[in-house]
């Protein structure tokens, strides 16, 4: 083979293996960081996977800010104007955070009867009775100005908006 | 009437640039030289006119005009005068106009330091830059006017600029960063007009490489500002979220290493033409779709504003025009190139070719998972978010398979070099940094570290192979200092840039493994030691700003019983936009920053929830940033650039005299 072509195909044969070894990569990467987002309703309804990392988004739902006398542990409810699903998070909230605004919640579904722990810091005194199905987030985003929403959550609730006006 | 004005002048620099567009172009294409003449002239004028009517909506936010729609919805009488000067781009509109200021700039600054060029070449990078300007300027004219009126109903006061931007950062963040972002247009321009002419030559690489190199230096530089801006404005303490707009600025950013890169073979070697071709065009491509995701709005992100899809659609258009033109006049016009000369696998040449595919490979991942929310809600597929770790660990192992032959780089020789060379001259300071590697994480006082260990032999080797390069340039008549003092500009660049690269590997990985942060109720008087550090909360008080009110906080940090700092966090809130937003307390060292940050208050007893961290070696990520840049500039004055011209200058009075 000419010298040339044969240096030619080692650059191709290596950018090949190498570029392959980087999908390879990327593939595993992606199976494990990627998370999707469900809407309140999806929740409530048994749609999302228990235990998996995935984002619920919607409004906070006005007087349902819980707070831990001990702990930074907070709890509120998140809803799609549909159903509303309750959040729990421990650590410092956003600054944009308030009830009645928007807000994305990145984390684990947790069942509160199998599994029992996790949730046992909201005060008992309270009265709020421990809800089956909670988010353990491990983030919580909110809008960062006065205009902006994030696009899932605000087409969750578009969505919402038109199947309420119009059932069909 | 300012606003009219500034309005008009853009409108003029409108009309001027499509006339740079045509005119000049197809002057080169008809010999048409006093065509090409113009071009120079046309470009430095829609330079003025920009700067015009930038300087008009400046003028607008600095009076208070809120009869201008964007200075009412982004300034307020309170707000202080630097920060009025930087609400000009802090909102879509005015970014944009800056935006194009900038390119206008670059344009002109082209046109006027490039009179050595031949004018048919000179010619078509104007035209091609004068292209893209008309995309900007006609994208700011008919979709985000800048100096719209609100008339007759002009507001009292202003609605006041987002407190997260009002911050000294972010007064030359954006303009930096859009320095980096157009500067590649130049780049760009470049290779469309090598493409044109159909003549890629060493010549060619010459001209564009102090251009690409500049451009290069303040996309670092913007970087490290934006990343230093979220570390003390955001107030989580974190310096990279992987977030789609700090990707946006990082794929040009990575595209144009690789470029920088490439353009030193092409220049020194006449090898790659057709690569760096592509390099160039997928640089400022890239540039492209990082202003379409930000300005779009279609991605979830912190720095998104509130836009609406016709803006987005307008740059998507633009986008594909530009990406598409030019891949298909790269694909009519390359097969023509060829490379005649062959280089061996060890070799200088067989190196940076591996820079270069590291480098595409990691934009291309990061673009992938940038894009992946995109595609997958595009396919109905449900909408995805790909997390920080992705990032991590993609691109943390192609950066580690880059290091090794990084240190080899500056030791090795063009065309043809061997194995044995390398080993014969690397295997003693590579015994060096492995067992520094071993020793030096002990000195952190955290215990052994591997992740740690592995960065300080990376970056021990980077600048090993840096130290024994320069030890191969002395010879045994020259003294050290004149040694030093001999070598070109191009040189130190690259020993700064390589140098700030390993300072920034080790301070990342530092950083990462030794952090601390918790996050805390405190009381006054409460008591946290974190890291060996005491932090005490002394108290809270009310302070009131120019346009806010704050709850201050004071915390005593000792070590050991003696007192090292006094830090004084805040929460304040804002009163045109009653925004709350949290200005965290750094005590910054060399070696170690102490970081304090308010939550929200909790419970009754005046309790707040508060952030503390301890982050060793942050600073050197931006220290090493900023040698990076400062390295990239030092290459734009190699006397080479400049030697260029005057042969030339001299070799065309040699023609004169001879005729």
């Amino acid at each position: 083979m000419h010298p040339v072509r044969r240096q030619r195909l080692w650059v191709v044969v290596s950018i090949v293996l190498f570029s392959s070894a980087a999908v390879g990569l990327v593939v595993y990467a992606l199976r494990q960081n990627i998370n999707l987002f469900y809407p309140p309703a999806d929740v409530v309804a048994g749609k999302a996977p228990l235990n998996t990392p995935i984002r619920v988004g919607g409004m906070v739902v006005e007087g349902s800010l819980v707070r831990s006398n001990e702990s930074l542990e907070v709890r509120f409810e998140v809803t799609d104007f549909v159903e509303s699903v309750t959040v729990v998070y421990e650590g410092i909230l956003p600054d944009l955070f308030a009830e009645g605004e928007g807000v994305v919640a990145s984390g684990r579904l947790r069942d509160s009867q199998s599994t029992g722990s996790g949730l046992a810091l909201i005060e008992a005194g309270s009265g709020v009775s421990l809800p089956t199905v909670a988010l353990i987030a491990d983030e919580v985003l909110a809008k960062h100005d006065e205009n902006y929403m994030p696009p899932e959550v605000a087409e969750a609730l578009n969505k919402n908006a038109t199947a309420a006006i119009d059932p069909l | 009437m300012i606003a009219e004005l500034g309005h008009f002048a853009l409108i003029l620099a409108l009309v001027l640039a499509c006339l740079l567009a045509c005119v000049p172009l197809w002057g080169s294409w008809a010999r048409h030289y006093a065509a090409m003449r113009l071009a120079p002239a046309l470009a430095i004028s829609v330079g003025l006119f920009c700067l015009i009517s930038f300087a008009c909506l400046t003028h607008a936010f600095l009076n208070d005009d809120f009869s201008v729609k964007v200075v009412a919805s982004n300034s307020n009488s309170l707000l202080p005068t630097v920060y009025k000067f930087s609400a000009v781009w802090g909102n879509h509109e005015g970014s944009l106009l800056l935006w194009v200021l900038i390119l206008s700039l670059w344009m002109a600054a082209v046109a006027l330091f490039s009179s050595d060029l031949p004018t048919p070449v000179l010619a078509r990078v104007l035209a091609v830059m004068g292209a893209i300007a008309v995309g900007f300027l006609s994208f700011s004219l008919f979709t985000s006017n800048p100096f719209e009126r609100l008339l007759p109903a002009v507001p009292a006061d202003g609605s006041d600029l987002n407190p997260l931007l009002q911050d000294p950062g972010l007064i030359i963040h954006p303009p930096l960063l859009y320095m980096g972002y157009v500067g590649f247009s130049v780049a760009f321009a470049f290779a469309v007009a090598a493409l044109l002419s159909g003549r890629l030559d060493a010549a060619w690489a010459r001209w564009s490489r102090p251009w690409t190199n500049a451009a290069w230096g303040f996309l670092s530089l913007g970087i490290m500002l934006g990343s230093w801006w979220a570390y003390y404005e955001l107030g989580w303490g974190g310096w990279w979220f992987w977030d789609p707009v700090e990707n946006a600025s990082f794929m040009p950013w990575l595209a144009g290493t690789a470029l920088v890169h490439s353009l030193a073979v092409t220049e020194k070697r006449g090898l790659f033409k057709s690569w760096t071709v592509l390099l160039a065009l997928s640089a400022f491509s890239l540039s492209l779709l990082g202003t379409f995701l930000v300005r779009s709005g279609v991605l979830t992100s912190v720095h998104a504003f509130a836009s609406d899809p016709e803006r987005g659609l307008f740059i998507l258009v633009f986008l594909a025009i530009v990406i598409g033109g030019s891949l298909s006049l790269y694909a009519v016009r390359v097969p023509a190139v060829r490379n005649p000369i062959g280089f061996s696998f060890v070799s200088r040449e067989a190196l940076l070719l591996l820079n270069n595919v590291v480098f595409l490979v990691a934009t291309l991942t990061v673009l992938f998972g940038t894009l992946f929310p995109l595609l997958m809600d595009a396919l109905g597929k449900g909408k995805y978010s790909v997390g920080a770790p992705y990032f991590n660990a993609v691109f943390i192992p192609l950066m580690a398979l880059l290091v090794p032959f990084m240190g080899l780089g500056p030791v090795s020789r063009w065309r043809d070099d061997s194995v044995h060379r390398w080993r014969s001259r690397l295997l003693l300071p590579a015994a060096i940094v492995s067992s520094l590697a071993v020793i030096l994480p002990f000195l952190f006082g955290h215990g052994f570290n591997l992740w740690v260990a592995l960065a300080i032999l990376c970056a021990g080797w980077v600048i090993c192979g840096l130290l024994d390069d320069l030890r191969a340039r002395k010879r045994a008549s020259i003294a050290w200092w004149r040694l030093l003092t001999r070598q070109p500009a191009s040189y130190w660049g690259m020993v700064l840039a390589h140098c700030g690269f390993a300072a920034v590997t080790v301070s990342v990985v530092a950083t990462t493994q030794y952090s601390v942060e918790r996050d805390v109720r405190m009381a006054p008087g409460d008591r946290q030691v974190l890291a060996g550090y005491e932090f005490i909360f002394d108290k809270t008080e009310r302070l009131r700003g120019p346009n806010y009110l704050a709850d201050a906080a004071s915390f005593r940090v000792e070590k050991d019983g003696s007192s090292i700092a006094t830090l004084r966090p805040e929460k304040r809130r804002y009163f045109a936009s009653s925004s709350l937003m949290t200005e965290a307390a750094i005590d910054a060292s060399l070696f170690r920053d102490l970081y304090v940050a308010m939550g929200e208050r909790v419970g009754d007893d005046g309790a707040w929830a508060i952030r503390l961290h301890y982050k060793p070696m942050v600073r050197w990520m931006w220290l090493g940033a900023s040698a990076m840049a400062l390295g990239a500039f030092c290459t734009v004055f190699d006397r080479r650039y400049r030697a260029v011209r005057e042969r030339r200058t001299m070799t065309i009075s040699a023609h004169a005299s001879a005729h």
